[in-house]
């Protein structure tokens, strides 16, 4: 395990979060039946400075929602966040922007590059939106390109590249921001195993250089355990388990848990 | 119950209160299409016969299309209606180019704002399925016979596909990159500045394509107003039943449409980003 203790100052906290996505909210089903789904429930949680912190569920429990609230690219229902000392949830818009240029970046499971830049102009993506000068842009994204082993694809496009290494554009993105804080939702969860297995050792070689605090988000048990210094196990919105992997494994809070850790053992 | 007289009433108002709006938009149409028909006539024929060669060699990298499309104008001389066509042509040409300063931004316009689709969507409707004669009559009213008013029906009937199709343009980019570019704190104008316009430009582009290929389909309607060019001959070949004349007329309007439409669509192809792993 990576345990990199930086006298334990918090970095990410979260604070009685909901998020309730109605039926007006996610398009325009019968108007009649109001159905409201709970996707996130009174989830608390802290994640201290360069830790790697995974969150883990099946999918529809809430996990995918609860790492887009960090940015509030959903938007949630009540709750605080903190990232940093900085409340993410009482920013106004231009804060947000600003926010999230700058105090985190994000992974994402189906990479979200864009299609019409090649791999150097999305990895200089986010330094062109925080006002980075063409020629450091390009300095420093070339540095990400040899970081992530893509020396020679810079000017190939997404969909000439192999799902790897499209995921591997999108962590050089994420990091050529150089934010403190990274959100990485089932980065490799589209990837066969073998390639999987790879970059999962290749995000820890780099975590051990950049010793960022990371928010991983993962269904895979195996993944959670490679790379997370704790873990929050999540069912139907809310966290079921908070703690190291052994404390989960050894001491399963209840038979959901003990289910799903079942073959970790 | 008609809303006939009203609708006539309305239209005199129209005429008498914006009488100084209309003339000035009038003029400013005239001198538009007069400078794109100075400029197209002084182009010798050969000069079109090298534009479009190298047009189509740059669109769609085939030889042979590109020598076949560039043979085709050859055919609207030997008919002795290379005047006419290019009279056609700046008419049509001016008429696109309103409709694209026009239409991109009613269809950034309508995929930005719900209510603004709300609006613009019958409206696109109307002008495609109402009958042209119908809006000829308060077009010739207000703009008199002439050019300007053939350039406002064609606009009418040819400005719709480009709305539509950058508004789908622009809906058509998947929420995952736009997820990911907001995540990265795009502005709503960065986002689409930088995100969804240059991936709506193909299908921008097919609809320049097909906004043009309305305004041709238009020229005969046009030149009943005025309009001038091959119109006028297919109008004169059916007032003296002169069927070869008609053939001629309509074939040089088709080789006119053949080749913008192959130049278009090639140019829309172009911009594509590559899809597969060509490399």
């Amino acid at each position: 395990m990576t345990t990199s203790d930086n006298n334990g100052r918090i970095a990410i906290e979260v604070e009685e979060l909901w998020k309730v996505f109605s039926n007006g909210d996610s398009g325009e089903q019968g108007e009649g039946s109001e159905e409201e789904i709970v996707a996130v429930q009174d989830v608390s949680l802290q994640v201290k400075d360069g830790e790697v912190f995974v969150v883990m569920g099946l999918s529809g429990s809430g996990k995918s929602t609860l790492i887009r609230c960090l940015l509030r690219l959903i938007e949630p229902t009540s709750g605080r966040i903190w990232i940093n000392n900085e409340e993410v949830t009482g920013l106004n818009r231009e804060e947000l922007t600003q926010f999230r240029r700058e105090r985190a970046a994000m992974v994402f499971q189906h990479y979200g590059l864009l299609p019409h830049r090649n791999v150097l102009d999305n990895i200089s993506f986010g330094l062109k939106l925080q006002g980075v000068g063409r020629e450091e842009r390009t300095r420093r994204s070339l540095e990400m390109v040899e970081r992530v082993g893509l020396s020679g694809f810079e000017s190939y496009f997404p969909a000439q590249l192999s799902g790897g290494m499209q995921q591997r554009v999108g962590i050089a993105r994420a990091l050529a921001n150089d934010p403190p804080i990274l959100l990485m939702d089932e980065p490799f969860s589209g990837l066969d195993p073998l390639i999987r297995r790879e970059m999962q050792d290749e995000l820890l070689a780099l975590q051990e250089q950049v010793n960022k605090t990371i928010f991983f988000v993962t269904h895979d048990l195996d993944e959670a355990m490679r790379l997370g210094d704790r873990m929050a196990v999540m069912k139907d919105g809310g966290v079921v388990q908070m703690g190291t992997y052994e404390e989960v494994v050894e001491n399963p809070a209840n038979e959901y848990v003990a289910k799903f850790v079942e073959n970790g053992r | 119950m008609h809303v006939a007289d009203f609708i006539n009433s309305a239209v005199d108002w129209l005429l008498v209160t914006f009488s100084g709006f209309f003339n000035g938009l009038s003029a400013a149409i005239l001198k538009l299409l007069m400078g794109i028909n100075s400029v197209l006539f002084a182009i010798p024929w050969w000069g079109y016969i090298l534009l479009v060669l190298v047009g189509a060699w740059f669109t769609t990298k085939k030889a042979g299309t590109a020598v076949s499309l560039a043979v085709l104008p050859i055919f609207i001389g030997m008919f002795g209606l290379w005047d006419r066509a290019l009279d056609t042509f700046s008419v049509i040409f001016t008429a696109v180019i309103i409709s694209i300063f026009l239409g991109i931004p009613f269809g950034v316009l309508m995929a930005e704002s719900k209510m603004a689709e709300k609006i613009i969507r019958p409206l696109l409707d109307t002008m495609q399925t109402m009958p042209s004669f119908v809006y000829l009559i308060p077009a010739v009213m207000i703009f008199s016979l002439g050019k300007v008013s053939a350039v406002l029906a064609t606009i009418i009937y040819s400005l719709p596909p480009i709305v539509r199709l950058t508004n789908l343009g622009l809906n058509q980019v998947s929420a995952q990159t736009e997820e990911a570019a907001l995540a990265y704190g795009t502005t709503r104008w960065q986002l689409l500045k930088e995100v969804r316009l240059p991936l709506a430009v193909p299908s921008i582009l097919t609809g320049i394509n097909q906004t043009t290929m309305m305004a041709l389909a238009m020229v005969v309607i046009a030149s009943m107003i005025g309009g001038g060019g091959l119109g006028d001959e297919v109008l004169r070949a059916i007032n003296r039943i002169d069927v070869g004349l008609g053939f001629e007329a309509g074939i040089s309007v088709v080789i006119l449409a053949i080749i913008i439409d192959r130049l278009t669509q090639g140019l829309a192809k172009r911009w594509e980003p590559p899809l597969d792993t060509t490399s």
